[in-house]
């Protein structure tokens, strides 16, 4: 089964992926989707009807720890690279 | 006496031995680093003159007082410029972050630092290590200094071009899909990548993280070992790293290889390799057989199948690691914006390159509903069974042996037109990463036009010491 890239497909992945692509990077990246997915659908030959998906292969089981606060007050350093900060905070265009 | 075409090893053991100083091994290299720089391009930032001597000075006062035991301590190394680094520029290469300045150094840095190795510097790269050729990079493309016309390969092409320039004895560089063993194939140089947890990712910008992994790029197989015995070991900063116990890899630098069986992957000579690689890495067979080891052909199994099934799984990941880019917190923001979201689309796509770009829209895409079942749990699926194929060839065989890449580094401004040609170039390097494998590639031979060529050493998971023993065998038995 191929999978149709069209223009609603590249307009609809694009909101998710917060890219703006316009013209001719738009008609770019609906040719390079196509090409993609088609070269993907050679997967499809496989069969993999009875196997389980390998989300990791280094056989680890869940690791945990106490959800306690080791770092200390870094705020000055985390704003230093900040593209807009206000008050010791990040600065955002207004949300609402 | 001239330090730059020494090893890290070699270096270190002269400044251990009083008979140069930090300052001067410094020196050295920042002179060679001035001269060709330039023309090649492999340095990002490359630290402050006045702040390495320091730190040079520092470290000689390590060795002096016996805090320093380390063979690497006093030796200058450089790191890939996706690895955080305190108070030193991390860009990834990329728009977005070229004015990044890291609050925290990345585990494996650390680790080197406290060992005394000296950052000279941070390479250039593919941006965000996407490419195979660091053509992608903002900063512009790096050259191979065997031939300044060519690529020196991706995504780690500064490390190894450093390392290949002799600007710096050795480098770390970070491997997702081959970005270390490839370029160091098409530099000359040794490269490994060690199974997957081995070295912590804290630190490391995340592009694939369950294929990403840290490692070492230098003049010779010792280097490598002495470098991923110092950056490896369990972090609780990355809780997918590993608690080694066998992480002592310099005690596998032995030239005895009688009791290794390698298998040969026959459908990785069939098509699409040039001849003189074939012909190069089947005569490193010969070597081994002639060294008593036992070598034999067989077939692997699902090897066209690996790409796709990379480029699918890598994608996904790095849309989602790199969602992180939005103009907030750090890095580029957008000039002109009406509001919060347009500000969003527009500093990511101004911040990013096109193959950042055509990686994140493939891997939102792959992740979307609808496409989520057909694309990226199949390309799981296939990943486990690609494992499956590995661990039933490793039954029978400790090593498998092929080419790092199916030809010499290819001219620059030749690759990045035709994506999809450039990513089946990896065929021979992503399985190691859906696998987990550590693998090394280390030179052997040059082709025809004098370029030179790289096999590439595959082992089971946790088996890197089979690896390192086989290729340091083979180098001492080629020198």
């Amino acid at each position: 089964m191929a999978t149709k890239i069209d223009d609603d497909m590249i307009e609809y992945v694009s909101i998710l992926a917060k890219l703006e692509l316009e013209g001719e990077a738009r008609a770019q990246a609906r040719s390079d989707m196509e090409k993609m997915i088609e070269f993907a659908d050679m997967l499809n030959e496989i069969d993999t009807e009875d196997t389980d998906p390998a989300v990791q292969v280094i056989d680890m089981e869940n690791v945990f720890r106490d959800d306690t606060v080791t770092n200390g007050d870094n705020r000055e350093d985390m704003l230093a690279n900040a593209p807009a900060k206000k008050n010791g905070q990040y600065m955002v265009p207004r949300t609402f | 006496m001239l330090l730059t075409n020494k090893t890290a090893l070699e270096l270190g053991k002269l400044i251990r031995a009083g008979e140069v100083s930090c300052v001067e091994a410094v020196s050295e290299f920042l002179d060679v680093i001035k001269e060709k720089e330039p023309e090649i391009n492999a340095f990002i930032t490359v630290c402050e003159e006045q702040e390495l001597k320091k730190k040079a000075l520092e470290v000689q006062k390590g060795i002096k007082t016996g805090e320093l035991t380390s063979p690497l301590a006093g030796v200058p190394v450089a790191i890939k410029d996706n690895i955080c680094t305190k108070d030193v520029r991390t860009t990834c290469a990329s728009k977005i972050l070229a004015d990044f300045v890291p609050a925290y150094t990345a585990t494996a840095v650390r680790r080197l630092e406290e060992a005394g190795a000296i950052v000279i510097g941070k390479t250039n790269m593919d941006e965000f290590a996407m490419g195979s050729t660091t053509e992608t990079s903002f900063f512009g493309a790096v050259k191979n200094p065997h031939d300044i016309t060519r690529v020196p390969g991706g995504s780690s092409g500064g490390s190894a071009a450093a390392v290949a320039a002799c600007e710096v004895p050795a480098a770390l560089g970070s491997d997702t899909g081959g970005s270390i063993r490839q370029p160091a194939a098409y530099c000359g140089v040794t490269g490994m990548k060690p199974t997957y947890g081995t070295v912590s990712r804290y630190g490391l910008i995340a592009y694939g993280s369950s294929l990403d992994q840290i490692g070492p790029i230098a003049r010779d197989v010792a280097d490598c070992a002495a470098i991923l015995e110092t950056i490896s070991g369990k972090d609780k900063k990355d809780s997918t790293s590993l608690n080694r116990t066998d992480s002592d890899f310099t005690s596998a630098l032995k030239t005895d290889v009688s009791d290794l069986k390698i298998g040969i992957p026959s459908e990785y000579f069939e098509e699409g390799i040039e001849a003189d690689i074939k012909g190069n890495v089947l005569a490193a067979a010969e070597s081994f057989r002639a060294m008593g080891a036992r070598t034999e052909f067989f077939e692997l199994g699902l090897t066209k199948y690996a790409v796709p099934a990379y480029y699918i799984i890598a994608s996904a990941e790095a849309s989602s690691n790199l969602s992180r880019f939005d103009g907030v917190k750090y890095g580029y923001r957008t000039k002109d914006y009406k509001d919060l979201h347009q500000m969003y689309k527009k500093t990511r796509s101004e911040g990013f390159g096109a193959e950042v770009k055509r990686r994140i829209m493939l891997g939102t895409f792959v992740l979307s509903s609808g496409y989520y079942d057909a694309y990226y749990m199949k390309a799981l699926r296939t990943k486990a069974l690609i494992k499956q194929s590995f661990d039933k060839a490793f039954e029978k065989y400790d090593i498998i042996l092929g080419p790092a890449a199916p030809g010499p580094a290819p001219k620059l401004g030749s690759s990045l037109s035709d994506p999809l040609k450039m990513y089946l170039a990896d065929i021979y390097t992503v399985s190691a990463n859906l696998a987990g494998l550590p693998a090394v590639s280390l030179p052997c031979g040059k082709d025809s036009e004098g370029l030179p060529v790289g096999m590439m050493l595959t082992g089971n998971r946790f088996n890197d010491k089979a690896v390192i023993r086989a290729a340091y065998a083979y180098e001492q038995a080629r020198d």
